[in-house]
């Protein structure tokens, strides 16, 4: 492969994200014989997935197989990936497209060993995007331990004290600031968009107070924290003193299956919420958890066995019902109320920490791409195989979970590739 | 290939601050090599060195600096030999100069310098290594076919079939039935698929019918299965028969683990086992034998399919099953599809009709099989009978209603059809009452003993895939017909990884459908899409004679000396893709395109017969042995040398992030990389305590049912070898305690210097290695 160099002019498939489905995507079509663009809007590929720390069922690590499909990207010299960039317009029609691309600066340029020397000297911080802006990291910084490519990356908001303080601690002539947002183009003869998702903004659900006390975090903050590269190491903490949370709540359906948020089903968030419960139960020997549903979408075979197993669990509780409200108690506690659906009884209950299981949404549906897409009400795109060229992928086309992302993905390899030889 | 050597050691990233280069250097040079160093190999100007030196002639380079996970498009040269000795992460970067000074002035040449001795040894490895490789040369098959073999007519396979098609590949489907469509073509409606996801829509099956038609690289054999599928992807041989027919190309079934032993539970001899595997598979040809009228395929996809869910009244004894009123939902679909919705036991109209969706009786699980596509059907038959009847009522009892994604919006828009209700409840009985039924349900959404009468009742079947009746694929591979370890899968033709859903065990063969998993037809029409993919892409691989994932791209395959086999088996029986065969002596046969290139057969080899061109028995002992252990002759007292053999897939990059971490390894340590912890020959192990190394640990990924092993049984089978390894130890006076194997997984970066340090400390509580010096 080639990083971040100068992109070829034209390529037969460019891939728009390099979260997991896009690097499906691209490692799928490459292996295939085909030149592949991958542009990724991050400094570093793997997306969403290189947020959460396990993968339900089967409780592994996301990084595992990012490593695997990394190295296939390596030795691929069909491969040719440009992060910090992102699709200004797409023209053109199928088999024949050209796309401008704009590509922000990272500072440092291919010189980069990784050595790490820039981030030992400089001082000024900027939140961590990574990891939800729970911690800072430094303005010169690695993103991830695993990222990749593995160069560091300098933040524009860095100060002018330590621009020169990174600049003279770097032996390899590595940082650039001179660099600046460059426009280019390319001729493909598909786009496939592996744009992938955001969690569902929580500030808008009003009644479930997220923002204003701190002891409400969501689904993927938790996932963060339970992460050994997260803000707390791996230790799932309350936010206002980390203390370990002697009682947590899930409520299900955060803003999804709600005609004031997400109409629609997020399609993981009840799976995740089952797998958060073995992140505590596992952390915590005493950890009483309770979740809050409207359906436990467990589906299958393999989804419900881990449902089944989770059941077993004497200190997990499960009621049907949706959080009406929250507030705040005595000592950071957060008492919820909602009506458990099948007897009526309203319940009130105090934990140490609350869970909103925030749902996905496009990330495409604030800020679409000058391109011929056609997208649902939601912001998800809706593909059209009879006319081919340009394909949604992956969550940019539908909630799905990783496995089904990835069957999406591999498929829509073959689709672009019906493009590039019907040309 | 005639080498010529380059040695280069890259100061840069603290290196040269922390180890004495020319000391360094010097072992190399002791050796007969040039050896030249950079503040910055990866820089214009050590680039520039390089490539100077490779124009001049060096193909054959030791490269001392960063890890090889980094800045690997920088340190490839076409034809070159390119070994990389992780200095900077594996040294530099774990070992401290706070925990481990360096030489000062003051000190004598007993004076142990535990970095420099690490990194001096690395370059011994290194050169070792470069010695015993060789650069590889790609296995092409001679006659490759690209032909596309797709078991399965129905939606699946219709799909996979001309998604293929429409890049130029040529496909055969064979459908086992006499009618292309499969339960797709039996359908009455389908659940909506687009916005606004409020009205059913007609098949597809019919209209993909019909699409085939405008193919002609496409041909279907219908009344057809597949009697066996032999030779390797790029070269399958394939006998197709009717259903039904018995013929000397069936495949053959291996023995069971009982049939392999005698009456006294002893294994029986090769031969002995031979003229076993014989009678019982009498009438039938061994696996190695071609049919002659076989077809030529290059790959498969299997799209079997799935069958209903059979529910007994044994299972189930408060459903009232046996009843002829109380249905599953495929028959009740057969029916809606023939005509209006009746009562079976008297053809009266069925107005009143009740759907179960989960058993019951206490708890809250579905039936077996069952998934998203069982709730989204209890809607849409829900919805055949408010077609059928102005004043249909139907009741749908859930546990949990599973429409998740977009289908939650079809759900949704049935809950305004004031004919249709829908809660939660947890049946607890089904009981005849008169022509009719009455349902009970407790938990409810209006509480507790809900009565509900039924003129029928439909439950909610699971769709059981094919493969858990019927091999299917019928492989004639000694490894046995179908894919391995269903089991775990409850019989689903599924790869065990999240990250990698088509790769199966048996490499070529790419399942989609109902037969992975309970999936809906829009599911089912994207699984094939993907498996089509795969399908290609394996011929474009076996074209290039090259792997597949996971190493994918990696031109060595596994190489056998013939004349020193004794005919074991263990490369064949081990092999966790069935990618070896042997013959009625037990010679195996090797199939290239099947393997994967773990090197599980290397490690298995008690003979060592079996190498790979830059990756073999010979190449790793080599490094293995050129580790200099100390004595007392050497050192007052000699540190402790311990050898780590770490999976580069999950454990070497963890390895990289400890070191990133700067978390601390005992010095004393080294490591060598390995394919996988399958291909660790024990040989290895006794090599490096017969030198006088003090312990030797394997680090590699979990395993058990929910395994991560890329190479799926490669650090099962290691763990299965070193808890047999005991006994050489015993033969060697040493204790079993030298020897371990640890579990790690690629996130736990910061675990492992806890393992690898506990480890240590423990070898050194057992003192040196009493062979030591000798």
């Amino acid at each position: 492969m080639t990083i971040d160099k100068a992109a070829p002019a034209s390529a037969s498939i460019l891939v728009v994200g390099g979260g997991i489905s896009g690097l499906t995507t691209t490692l799928e079509a490459a292996e295939t014989g085909h030149e592949v663009i991958l542009v990724e809007k991050n400094a570093y590929l793997g997306g969403r997935v290189l947020q959460l720390n396990q993968y339900f069922p089967k409780l592994c690590p996301p990084t595992c197989g990012l490593e695997i499909n990394f190295r296939r990207i390596k030795d691929n010299p069909a491969i040719h990936v440009q992060t910090m960039t992102e699709v200004v317009k797409v023209e053109g029609t199928p088999g024949n497209y050209e796309v401008t691309l704009k590509t922000r600066p990272r500072f440092v340029n291919g010189n980069c060993t990784g050595c790490g020397a820039c981030n030992e000297v400089c001082e000024g911080e900027i939140e961590n995007e990574l990891n939800f802006g729970m911690d800072r990291t430094k303005a010169a910084y690695l993103p991830h331990p695993m990222a990749f490519p593995a160069q560091y990356v300098i933040s524009e908001y860095i100060s002018e004290d330590d621009k020169k303080k990174c600049a003279d601690a770097c032996k390899y002539d590595a940082i650039d600031f001179s660099m600046t947002e460059t426009t280019t183009t390319v001729k493909v003869a598909s786009v496939v968009w592996a744009t992938g998702w955001k969690p569902y903004d929580a500030t808008r659900i009003d009644n479930l107070g997220f923002g204003r006390h701190q002891n409400i975090i969501t689904n993927m903050m938790l996932e963060r924290m339970a992460s050994s590269t997260g803000p707390t190491s791996g230790k799932i903490l309350r936010p206002s003193d980390n203390a370990a949370p002697k009682s947590v709540v899930f409520v299900q359906c955060a803003g999804s299956r709600d005609e004031n948020h997400l109409p629609y089903c997020s399609y993981i968030c009840c799976m995740a919420s089952l797998k958060h419960a073995t992140y505590l139960r596992t952390q915590y020997p005493d950890c009483e958890i309770t979740i809050y549903y409207i359906d436990l979408r467990a589906p299958g075979q393999r989804y419900e066995k881990f449902y089944e197993q989770l059941k077993k669990d004497e200190k997990v509780f499960f009621v049907k019902g949706k959080v009406a409200e929250v507030s705040e108690a005595q000592n950071g506690g957060i008492t919820v109320v909602a009506e458990n659906a099948l007897t009526g009884e309203k319940l009130r209950q105090t934990a140490d920490l609350v869970v909103l299981a925030t749902g996905m949404e496009p990330s495409l549906a604030s800020g679409k791409p000058q391109a011929d897409l056609t997208f649902n009400g939601n912001g998800f795109i809706v593909n059209d195989f009879e006319k081919g060229g340009m394909f949604g992928c992956g969550c940019a086309n539908k909630p799905a979970d990783v496995v089904s992302s990835n069957q999406n993905a591999t498929g829509m390899a073959l689709k672009a590739i019906q493009t590039v030889v019907g040309r | 290939m005639a080498k010529k050597y380059g040695v280069y050691i890259c100061t840069g990233c603290g290196i040269g601050d922390v180890l004495n280069i020319d000391e360094l250097g010097g072992v190399a040079e002791d050796e007969g090599h040039t050896v030249k160093s950079h503040e910055c190999l990866c820089g214009k100007a050590g680039l520039e060195l390089l490539n100077a030196d490779v124009k001049d002639g060096v193909n054959t380079l030791a490269i001392l600096g960063c890890s090889r996970r980094v800045n690997y498009d920088i340190f490839k040269w076409d034809n070159c030999l390119v070994d990389r000795a992780s200095i900077r992460e594996q040294v530099v970067w774990t070992m401290s100069r706070e925990k481990y000074p360096a030489k000062g002035p003051e000190d004598d040449d007993y004076f142990v310098d535990n970095i420099q001795l690490a990194a001096n040894d690395y370059m011994r490895m290194s050169l070792a290594r470069l010695d015993k490789v060789e650069l590889p040369v790609p296995f092409k098959l001679e006659n490759q076919s690209n032909k596309i073999l797709i078991i399965g007519g129905g939606i699946t396979g219709m799909s996979a079939a001309i998604d293929a098609a429409k890049t130029g590949a040529d496909v055969t489907i064979v459908e086992k039935s006499a009618k292309l469509g499969g339960w797709a073509a039996k359908m009455r409606k389908q659940t909506p698929q687009c916005e606004p996801y409020t009205d059913l829509m007609d098949p597809v099956a019919n209209t993909t019918i019909a699409k085939l038609g405008e193919f002609s690289n496409i041909s279907v054999k219908t009344n057809t299965v597949v009697a066996r599928i032999a030779g390797q992807p790029g070269d399958f041989t394939v006998t197709l028969k009717t259903p039904g027919q018995e013929i000397p190309f069936d495949v053959p079934f291996p023995l069971t683990p009982e049939m392999k032993v005698d009456a006294d539970g002893n294994e029986l001899d090769a031969e002995a086992q031979t003229a076993k595997y014989k009678e019982y598979n009498v009438g039938r040809e061994d696996i190695l034998t071609l049919d002659p009228e076989g077809e030529r395929f290059g790959a498969v996809v299997l799209a079997a399919g799935w069958r209903p869910a059979e529910l007994t009244a044994e299972a189930y004894p408060h459903l009232s099953i046996g009843d002829p009123d109380v249905v599953t939902n495929a028959q009740f679909e057969e029916m809606a599809a023939a005509g209006k919705v009746v009562r079976p036991s008297d053809g009266k109209e069925a107005k009143n009709v009740v759907f179960i969706q989960s058993p019951g009786a206490g708890s809250d699980r579905d039936f077996e099989y069952a998934g998203s596509v069982t709730s989204l059907v209890a809607l849409k038959q829900a919805k055949y009978v408010r077609e059928d009847y102005e004043d249909g009522k139907a009741y749908i009892f859930y546990q949990h209603m599973r429409t998740p994604g977009f289908t939650e919006e079809f759900y949704k828009s049935m809950q305004q059809d004031n004919g249709i209700f829908m809660t939660k409840g947890d049946i607890a009985s089904v009981t005849k009452d008169g022509k009719g039924f009455t349902v009970e349900a407790n938990g409810t959404l209006l509480g507790d003993n809900l009565k509900v009468k039924a003129d029928l009742v439909v439950l909610a079947a699971g769709m059981v895939p094919a493969t858990v009746d019927d091999a299917v694929i019928n492989l004639a591979y000694r490894q046995g017909p179908g894919f391995r370890d269903n089991d775990i899968f409850d019989g689903y033709a599924d790869s065990n990884f999240i990250c990698f859903p088509y790769e199966t065990q048996r490499t070529g063969i790419y399942a989609a459908g109902a037969v992975r998993r309970s999936l809906t037809m829009e599911e089912s029409i994207e699984d094939a899409t993907g498996a089509a993919l795969k399908a290609i892409q394996c011929l474009e691989s076996v074209n290039r004679g090259v792997a597949v994932h996971p190493r994918s791209g990696d031109m060595t395959f596994p190489d056998f000396f013939f004349q020193r086999c004794t005919q074991c088996k263990r490369c064949t029986e081990e092999c966790p893709f069935g990618a070896l065969d042997d013959d009625e002596k037990g010679t195996p046969k090797l199939n290239p395109t099947r393997c994967r290139r773990c090197g599980t057969c290397m490690g298995a080899c008690p003979e060592r017969i079996i190498g790979f061109a830059d990756y073999n028995v010979d190449s790793v002992g080599s490094q293995v042995k050129s580790i200099w252990v100390p004595c007392e002759d050497d050192y007052y007292e000699p540190p402790m040398r311990i050898l780590g053999l770490i999976c580069e897939n999950d454990a070497l990059p963890a390895l990289d992030m400890a070191a990133m971490k700067k978390l601390g390894v005992n010095a004393e340590v080294r490591f060598i990389p390995v394919r996988c912890l399958g291909s660790v020959n024990v040989v290895w192990i006794k090599d490096a305590l017969s030198q006088g190394m003090d312990g030797v640990f394997l680090l590699g990924c979990k395993h058990g049912d929910d395994y991560q092993c890329h190479f799926v049984k490669g650090s099962e089978l290691a763990d299965v070898r070193m808890k047999k390894i005991g006994d050489a130890l015993a033969s060697l006076a040493l204790e079993e305690e030298r020897v371990a194997q640890f579990e790690i997984a690629i996130d736990e970066a910061d675990k492992l210097p806890e393992i690898v340090n506990a480890f240590v400390d423990q070898v050194v509580a057992l003192g040196p290695n009493p062979f030591k010096g000798f």
